[in-house]
């Protein structure tokens, strides 16, 4: 136990700190992604051809190739992507990415296609009926947008992103392979110098546990809060 | 509708994305990645720092050269991939030069050797039928060499054997003793320790560097070397800085800094201090 | 673009594939087995049984997998009585550690997936084979099993697919199965993206046929959802 006490002889405070930024990767990563995913899911909702079918790709590839292999791309890739960007804009040289940018991006693109499928779920649930009835009012796509669409999609789409939002907390511990010290990384290193590995993965799980529990009352809440106005049966 | 909140919706992707921008590319500053697992060499310590030898060997070279330098840890695995990615300027890890290393990145000259050698427990029968031996080059074919290597292929027959990933001593196992022996890649090298104590391999591949300091610690009161130790050849020719090919001038600074460390006997001193013994390159 | 380069890492990084395979089948087969068990405790009148069995669920869900691995790979070895006992016979190596954190993992995600195919069965089909007089185990083969199993198909077949993508992490502990085999040869190479790209195309062909696969397996479950056959009537016209 003193191993996981706070201060410099135990490892407390790292492990309070990692979580911390797993916390701060996992919110931005899921921020980033619901981004993607709004786009994922007008594209796929598009009228264009050539939207629907980017952003059927885009879904099918992130979906079937492991997250590992995804974080890897990026950390590797990311880099010399933007650099070629850059140099079209006449600017050399090397332009690094930290690892806490790259792994936000990282999972926020493969949240995005989960997100994708929630988004467009929502939006179609959204019933017909009720968006006729904006129209004969005579609400324009602005006001219809904002006074129909909106209030019933986030409701709809609630669930689901809680989901996405367990997926992204969970995701995180593989960015402990591009050195983003976070739960999974600080737990490797401490069970690495101290040689009790049982001791630090299992204080890692029950940290992941202590956020997961939280993040499900979290949205529950937010859930009985949005459904506050809808009749129950 | 939809159609017309899409262009939005990607500028604000966009502009999500480049939020992080600053990041990229600020003022000149030696960025030095190191593994963070490889104690003595380098290690994270239970405060949350980088330390180790390296990291005081880096140190001392930045403020020769009257440079900024921050220390980084990066898995090992990534470490040259990432060099050429641009995450950082240089490579201090334990890393030896190597041919093959040296057609992606260049080395400055080399600041540290140290033969590579086997680790087994001792309660093995290895231990027994291999005892320690000398230390062999492989630079060039020697019968000498030859026998030493016919020797520990007889006594690891069929065994498993642990090495860390991408290093020059997985580099020996898969060129020397494929056939021979189950190679198992590791993350870590503190990560084939685990196994090597857990029964789960028979042998570790590693630098005598790494082990000497360990075999001192409790951690490593059942572990013993075996077998002759090797330089040269696959396990290359010294511990050097790794840089990218496009980096000239940091290449001329480093090497000046490293040949002023090694003459004022910096480096001798600090390896006495973490390795117990003078790694300094003859 | 080096097409010899792609072609010869293609060829290095398909041997990982039947390793692959058997991490995959050996634990969904297990896991299933699990999973199955898990649901129907979970169902079961017995309060401690279905405690424990919730909790096992919610560990595993809520936990990555990654730390699963490393608990059970690298913690219990940490333990000198388990490495006495018989258990380390198969926890010595690290392929049935692999197939052992892979099925409780799935085994946790596949219960919730079948006591939602086992509830999803309508309350009035079970009465009406109660009524033609079926109960017990022909209810439940008869019945209960073929509705959960169709409603349950398209979530597991997720889960197939999760799990394809889940054994990437087997080569964190030494095992070289396809991402294993990447990472070996961007140690050689060091041209960490064209692997890697490679590496995610034989994935996504693998994960394709699975889609395909049980998408196939749907259809044929699903005969009373198809359209039937056009009746062959002199004035089929006139119907539509």
């Amino acid at each position: 136990m003193e191993l996981l006490s706070w201060g410099d002889r135990g490892w407390g405070d790292e492990l309070f700190r990692a979580t911390l930024m797993t916390l701060a990767v996992a919110a931005l990563a899921f921020l980033i992604g619901l981004v993607f995913g709004t786009a994922g899911a007008a594209a796929k909702l598009s009228r264009w051809r050539v939207a629907r079918a980017a952003a059927d790709g885009y879904t099918t590839v992130l979906r079937g190739v492991p997250d590992l292999l995804v974080i890897y791309l990026f950390y590797f890739g990311g880099s010399s992507v933007l650099m070629t960007i850059a140099s079209m804009f006449g600017h050399t040289g090397f332009i690094g990415v930290d690892a806490f940018t790259t792994g936000a991006i990282a999972i926020a693109i493969i949240n995005g296609a989960y997100s994708t499928e929630v988004i467009r779920g929502a939006v179609l649930a959204v019933p017909k009926g009720e968006i006729e009835a904006a129209r004969a009012v005579g609400m324009s796509d602005a006001l219809l947008f904002r006074r129909i669409m909106i209030p019933q999609v986030l409701r709809f789409a609630l669930p689901g992103l809680g989901n996405v939002w367990q997926l992204a907390l969970k995701e995180t511990a593989l960015i402990s392979v591009t050195g983003l010290v976070e739960i999974m990384r600080q737990s490797t290193i401490a069970s690495g110098s101290t040689k009790k590995p049982f001791t630090f993965f299992a204080a890692a799980a029950v940290l992941y546990l202590i956020l997961t529990t939280l993040s499900t009352w979290g949205f529950q809440r937010a859930e009985t809060w949005s459904a506050r106005g809808v009749r129950r049966a | 509708m939809i159609k017309r909140t899409l262009p939005i919706l990607a500028a604000l992707a966009a502009a999500v994305l480049f939020a992080g921008a600053p990041a990229f590319g600020q003022a000149k500053k030696v960025k030095i990645a190191t593994e963070g697992a490889y104690a003595p060499w380098n290690f994270t310590d239970a405060s949350g720092k980088l330390a180790g030898f390296e990291v005081d060997l880096a140190a001392e070279l930045c403020k020769r050269m009257k440079v900024e330098c921050e220390v980084i840890a990066q898995d090992w695995d990534g470490i040259i991939p990432a060099l050429n990615a641009g995450k950082y300027d240089a490579i201090m890890a334990g890393m030896s030069i190597t041919e093959k290393r040296r057609e992606v990145i260049n080395f400055s000259n080399p600041y540290a050797a140290t033969p590579a050698v086997m680790v087994v427990l001792k309660s093995s029968p290895i231990a027994k039928a291999l005892p320690l031996g000398d230390t062999y080059s492989l630079n060039k074919t020697t019968p000498e060499a030859d026998k030493a290597i016919a020797a520990v292929k007889v006594a690891l027959k069929g065994k498993a054997v642990g090495a860390q990933v991408s290093t020059t001593h997985a580099n020996f196992l898969e060129t020397y003793l494929k056939s021979e022996v189950e190679i198992r890649p590791y993350k870590t090298t503190e990560q084939h320790d685990l196994d090597l104590t857990a029964g789960r391999i028979d042998a570790a591949l590693a630098a005598m560097s790494y082990w000497k300091p360990l075999l001192d610690k409790p951690e490593g009161k059942d572990m013993v070397m075996v077998g002759p130790s090797f330089t040269g050849g696959v396990f290359g020719s010294g511990v050097g800085i790794g840089m990218r090919k496009a980096d000239g001038s940091l290449l001329a600074e480093f090497n000046k800094a490293v040949a002023e460390a090694t003459a004022d006997g910096t480096i001798k001193k600090l390896s006495m201090q973490w390795f117990k013994f003078d790694t300094t390159p003859q | 673009m080096d097409l010899p380069f792609l072609w010869n890492t293609a060829r290095e990084l398909i041997a990982g594939v039947p390793l692959m395979f058997q991490l995959v089948s050996l634990s969904l087969a297990l896991g299933l087995v699990l999973a199955t068990l898990v649901a129907l405790v979970r169902l079961s009148p017995w309060p401690v049984l279905s405690g424990v069995a919730y909790g096992y669920v919610y560990v595993f869900r809520g936990t990555p997998l990654l730390v699963q691995v490393f608990l059970i790979y690298y913690g219990l070895g940490q333990f000198e009585w388990i490495r006495e006992s018989f258990l380390w016979i198969f926890l010595r190596q690290p392929y049935w550690c692999a197939i052992l954190a892979l099925t409780l993992n799935t085994g946790a995600y596949g219960s919730e997936i079948i006591r939602g195919g086992l509830q999803a069965v309508p309350w009035g089909q079970v009465e009406a084979g109660r009524a033609c007089g079926m109960s017990g185990w022909l209810l439940f083969r008869r019945i209960t099993l073929p509705i959960a199993v169709r409603q349950a198909l398209p979530a597991y077949g997720n889960e197939m697919i999760l799990m394809v993508k889940a054994t990437s992490l087997a080569s964190i502990i030494t095992m070289l199965e396809i991402t294993g085999i990447a990472q070996r040869l961007i140690s050689q190479t060091y041209r960490a993206i064209e692997i890697l790209l490679v590496a995610g195309a034989i994935y996504l062909l693998i994960n394709f046929l699975l889609t395909r696969a049980v998408k196939a397996l749907e259809h044929w479950l699903s005969p009373h959802l198809r359209d039937a056959p056009a009746p062959v009537l002199p004035n089929a016209a006139l119907v539509h």
